[in-house]
C-alpha cells in the first residue's frame, strides 16, 4: 500500500466508482448548444461573432477578456442565433452564445485524425501560445487559463511538472477512462508541458485505486521514451487532488498562505488538462468537448460521455433516459466539491467533469446538535485549520479573529462538515466568515491605497 | 420532474453521528458492566438500572419542561454518563444516593452549561465526587464481591494501603495480599469499574480500533503513572507503592479509558492531549502519595477538566503553510 499522501487532515469517504468500467463515448451533438462567456476563473470572454454569423467546429467565437483570460470556441458547426444572457447552472444569467447545430464541419487546420503526434516542439513559447489559442482551462475543478499557470512571474522558477490523476472525489471515473483510452496523449501532453516550463522533471500522480491506470500510463511512458516522466501511486485520500496537497504529497513542500505553487517550485495539470494541451499543440484542436461521467447509485445508466461544450444539461440527462423518480440532487461534479445543480437547462461548460445523481437518503442534510468538541473537523482539515472555532466566529461576525486564524485559507474542500457528527453547517458558515475576511483585506488594500495617494497628493501641493 | 435540492457542497456526509459515537462507548462498556453483574449480582444490576434510568429521565425532564428544547435522550451521552456514574460507585449504595449522584451529574453538572457539549466537567466525575464528600460512608464501605465467582472482601487496595501506612506498617507488608492476577482478572474490594481491569481494557481497544477515542491520553496518563511512582518507589518502597500495582488499582483504568477521552472535556490537539494526561498521571499520583483520600484519578481529572480551554488555546496543530 503507498503512503504518499498530503501531510494534514483529510477523510476517506467511499469511493463510488461504479462508473469505472463505462469508455468514454461520444454523445450525438444536441440541436441547439448554448456556450458560455464566463467558463473560467478571471474576466468573461469577449464574443467576437455576430448573430447570423456561420460558424465552424473549433472556430474562435470569443476572446480572452483579459490578461486572466481564455479564447472560446465553438463546438459546433452551424449558425449563431443569439448572443444573451441565459441562466447557467446555478440560475445566475451569463452571457451565452447560442448556436442552431447544422451537420459537423470542422474549421481549418485542425487535424482530427487519431495519429498520435509524439515530436515535441523545440520553443516552449509556441507552446504556451498553442495552449493559448487553444482555449485550453484547468479541467480540474477550478478552470484557471492554463497558458497564465504556464507562464510563472518573473523570478519564480518551476521545478516539477506535476499531473494530476488523483480523481480524489467519490464517483468521478473521466480522468480514470482518459488515462485509460487516451494515455498516450496524456503522456505526450505531459511531456508538452514538461517542455514548456523548461525541462524540469514531470510526475504523474494517480491513486491506488485505479491499478490499471497506472500500470497503462507505466506502459505507455517506457513505449514512448521519454524521459523525465514518472508515475507516483498515491495513498486514497480526500482532497489529494487539491492543488496545495498534491504538491505536499509529491514534493513535500507546503505552499503559504496567500502563495501561488509556483513559489515552492510546482506546476500542477489536471490529467483532463494534459489531453487538452496534447490536443491544442499537436493537433491544432482546441476545446470543444470533454469528458463527463454521469453516474449515481439512483441512475439507471452509468456512462462517461464525450460531451461538446454549451449542450444543454436536460439533452445528457435525456439521452440517457432522463432523471430517476428518486433523485433528489443533481451535482455538477463530484460529491464532496461540486454544484448542485438549480437549472437542468443549462449548459455544460469546459469544466464540468461529471453529473452525479443523489437520493435524497444519499444528500439529505441531518438536524444540527450541539458541538460536542469531538474535534474530528480539525483533524479531517488539511489545511490545518480548526473549522469548530472558524464556524463559531463566523456566527459571531468576528473577521478580525477569523483573519488570524487563517479563514482566508480555507480550500472549501468540504472536510468538516463531511466529518462532523453534529451535522454542524460548519463550511457554509466559514465560507461566510471567508468572504468577510477578503472583503476586508480589500477594504485594507484599498484604504492603503487612498492614503498613499492621499500623501503624494499633499506631496504636490507642497511643492 | 420532482422538485431539485440545492445545496451547498459537500453533499455526503460520513456516517458518524453523535449517536453513533455514544453507541461505541456504550457498546465498549459493556464487558465492564457484564463483569460487574457477575462479580457483584443483582444488587449492581439494580445501581447499573437505577443510574442509567434516573440519567435519562433528568435529562429528559429537564430539557422538555425547564429548558423547552427538543430532547437530547436521543444522543445516548445520559446513558453513558449513567453507566459511568452506576461504575464508579460501590454496589452497597442505597438507590437514593445513586439518584442524587444523577441529580448533580445530569443536572447541575451538563444542562445547567447548556447540555452536551457545553460542559466543563465530566459529568459523571462530578456526580461521583459530589457523592464522595456528601456521604463518605456510603461512598468508601466496599462491601465483598458477592456473585458467582469467590472472591476476597475488603476494602480497596489503595484504601487499605493508606489505612496501614498510618498505623506504621510498609508498603511490603500490606501490597503482599494482592497479587497481579487478582488485580488485572479482578476481584478486589472496590466499585465496578475498578474491579476488572481487561473486560476496561477490552473496551478500551475497540474504541480505538473504531476510532472514537484519543488514544494518546490515555497512554500518557499510563505512562506518567508508571514513571511518577517508578521513581518514588525507586527512593523508598517502604513508602510508596509499585507502578504495577498503582497502574492496576484504583479507577485508573475506567478514568484513563473513559472518563478523560471524553470529547467534551478534553483537549483537541494531540500536543494538547499529552499535557493533559501528563497533568493527570501526575495529579493522581501525588493525591495517592500525599492526598488525604487514598484514590485520586477522579480529582484528578477533574482539575485537568478545568483548564482544557486553556490547553487547546495554547496547542494547536500547525496550520498548512504557516509558520
Amino acid at each position: 500500500m503507498s503512503k504518499n499522501t498530503f501531510s494534514i487532515g483529510g477523510v476517506h469517504p467511499h469511493d463510488n466508482k461504479i462508473s469505472r468500467e463505462c469508455a468514454i463515448t461520444p454523445l450525438p451533438i444536441a440541436p441547439t448548444v448554448y456556450i458560455g462567456m464566463s467558463q473560467h476563473i478571471g474576466a468573461p470572454s469577449v464574443p467576437c461573432v455576430a448573430v447570423g454569423d456561420k460558424v465552424k467546429v473549433g472556430q474562435v467565437i470569443a476572446e480572452p477578456g483579459g490578461f486572466v483570460g481564455a479564447f472560446i470556441h465553438s463546438s459546433v458547426s452551424g449558425t449563431v442565433k443569439s448572443i444573451a444572457p441565459r441562466a447557467d447552472l446555478a440560475g445566475r444569467p451569463s452571457t451565452h452564445i447560442e448556436i442552431t447545430v447544422e451537420g459537423d464541419e470542422w474549421a481549418d487546420g485542425i487535424d482530427t485524425t487519431d495519429t498520435l503526434v509524439t515530436t515535441i516542439p523545440e520553443d516552449p513559447k509556441a507552446i504556451i501560445e498553442k495552449v493559448k489559442l487553444g482555449g485550453v482551462v484547468g479541467l480540474g475543478g477550478a478552470t484557471f487559463p492554463t497558458h497564465v499557470k504556464l507562464s510563472p512571474p518573473p523570478g519564480s522558477k518551476c521545478e516539477r511538472v506535476i499531473i494530476n490523476g488523483c480523481e480524489c472525489e467519490p464517483y468521478l471515473t473521466s480522468d480514470f477512462r482518459t488515462l485509460l483510452e487516451k494515455g498516450e496523449q496524456v503522456v505526450v501532453g505531459a511531456a508538452l508541458l514538461k517542455k514548456a516550463m523548461g525541462d524540469v522533471p514531470c510526475t504523474i500522480a494517480i491513486e491506488e485505486n485505479k491499478p490499471e491506470a497506472i500500470a497503462h500510463v507505466r506502459e505507455v511512458i517506457a513505449k514512448l521514451g521519454y524521459s523525465g516522466i514518472d508515475v507516483m501511486v498515491m495513498k486514497m485520500m480526500y482532497p489529494q487532488g487539491g492543488e496545495k496537497q498534491l504538491i505536499d504529497a509529491v514534493m513535500h513542500r507546503q505552499v503559504g498562505s496567500g502563495a501561488l505553487p509556483i513559489s515552492v517550485g510546482a506546476v500542477v495539470q489536471n490529467v483532463a488538462t494534459a489531453l487538452a494541451v496534447y490536443d491544442a499543440v499537436q493537433k491544432n484542436k482546441p476545446i470543444v468537448d470533454n469528458s463527463v461521467t454521469v453516474t449515481g447509485e439512483c441512475f439507471p445508466k452509468q456512462a462517461n460521455l464525450l460531451v461538446r461544450v454549451g449542450t444543454p444539461l436536460r439533452y445528457i440527462v435525456d439521452y440517457l433516459g432522463g432523471v430517476p423518480e428518486d433523485a433528489a440532487k443533481i451535482i455538477s461534479g463530484g460529491p464532496m466539491m461540486g454544484r448542485a445543480v438549480a437549472n437542468l437547462d443549462a449548459a455544460t461548460v469546459k469544466g464540468t467533469g461529471a453529473l452525479l445523481f443523489l437520493t435524497e437518503k444519499q444528500t439529505r442534510r441531518q438536524r444540527e446538535t450541539n458541538c460536542i468538541r469531538c474535534g474530528k473537523c480539525a483533524d479531517a482539515c488539511p489545511m490545518g485549520l480548526e473549522p469548530f472555532l472558524l464556524n463559531k466566529l463566523s456566527k459571531a461576525g468576528d473577521v478580525e479573529a477569523l483573519e488570524a486564524n487563517a479563514a482566508q485559507d480555507c480550500i472549501e474542500c468540504g472536510c468538516c462538515l463531511y466529518s462532523c457528527p453534529a451535522h454542524i453547517p460548519l463550511l457554509d458558515n466559514i465560507r461566510i466568515g471567508k468572504g468577510s475576511v477578503s472583503g476586508a483585506i480589500r477594504a485594507r488594500a484599498a484604504a492603503a491605497k487612498a492614503a498613499a495617494e492621499a500623501a503624494k497628493a499633499a506631496q504636490t501641493d507642497k511643492k | 420532474m420532482n422538485k431539485l435540492l440545492v445545496s451547498p457542497s459537500p453533499h455526503i456526509h460520513s456516517k458518524d453521528s453523535t449517536r453513533s459515537l455514544m453507541m461505541d462507548v456504550v457498546i465498549a462498556l459493556l464487558p465492564a458492566v457484564i463483569c460487574s453483574f457477575i462479580f457483584y449480582g443483582w444488587r449492581e444490576m439494580v445501581v447499573m438500572a437505577v443510574s442509567v434510568a434516573s440519567c435519562v429521565l433528568l435529562e429528559w425532564a429537564i430539557t422538555k419542561y425547564m429548558l423547552k428544547k427538543p430532547s437530547t435522550i436521543g444522543d445516548l451521552s445520559a446513558v453513558i454518563t449513567g453507566m459511568l456514574l452506576a461504575l464508579n460507585v460501590p454496589y452497597t449504595t442505597p438507590w437514593w444516593v445513586i439518584v442524587i449522584g444523577s441529580v448533580v451529574a445530569v443536572g447541575v453538572a451538563k444542562l445547567t452549561f447548556g447540555g452536551i457539549g457545553q460542559n466543563i466537567w465530566n459529568p459523571a466525575l462530578v456526580g461521583r465526587v459530589f457523592l464522595l464528600v456528601s456521604f463518605p460512608t456510603y461512598m468508601t464501605t466496599w462491601g465483598a464481591p458477592q456473585g458467582v465467582v469467590d472472591a476476597v472482601s475488603g476494602p480497596t487496595p489503595l484504601g487499605a494501603i493508606q489505612e496501614g501506612l498510618m498505623q506504621g506498617a510498609t508498603v511490603q507488608e500490606l501490597t503482599s495480599a494482592y497479587s497481579y492476577q487478582d488485580l488485572l482478572f479482578a476481584n478486589l474490594g472496590g466499585s465496578a469499574g475498578e474491579v476488572c481491569a481487561l473486560a476496561l481494557l477490552a473496551g478500551f481497544v475497540y474504541l480505538c480500533i473504531r476510532r472514537v477515542v484519543k488514544p494518546w491520553i490515555t497512554l500518557t496518563i499510563f505512562a506518567t503513572v508508571a514513571v511518577t511512582s517508578l521513581i518514588f518507589w525507586g527512593i523508598n518502597p517502604a513508602r510508596f507503592t509499585d507502578p504495577v500495582f498503582n497502574l492496576l488499582t484504583g479507577g485508573l483504568i475506567l478514568g484513563a479509558c473513559f472518563m478523560a477521552t471524553d470529547y467534551v472535556t478534553s483537549p483537541m490537539s494531540v500536543k494538547g492531549g499529552i499535557v493533559f494526561g501528563v497533568g493527570i498521571g501526575f495529579l493522581t499520583m501525588m493525591i495517592r502519595y500525599f492526598g488525604s483520600y487514598p484514590e485520586g484519578v477522579s480529582f484528578a481529572i477533574l482539575i485537568m477538566n478545568s483548564v482544557v480551554p486553556l490547553l487547546n488555546m495554547w496547542f494547536k496543530q500547525k496550520k498548512f503553510g504557516r509558520k
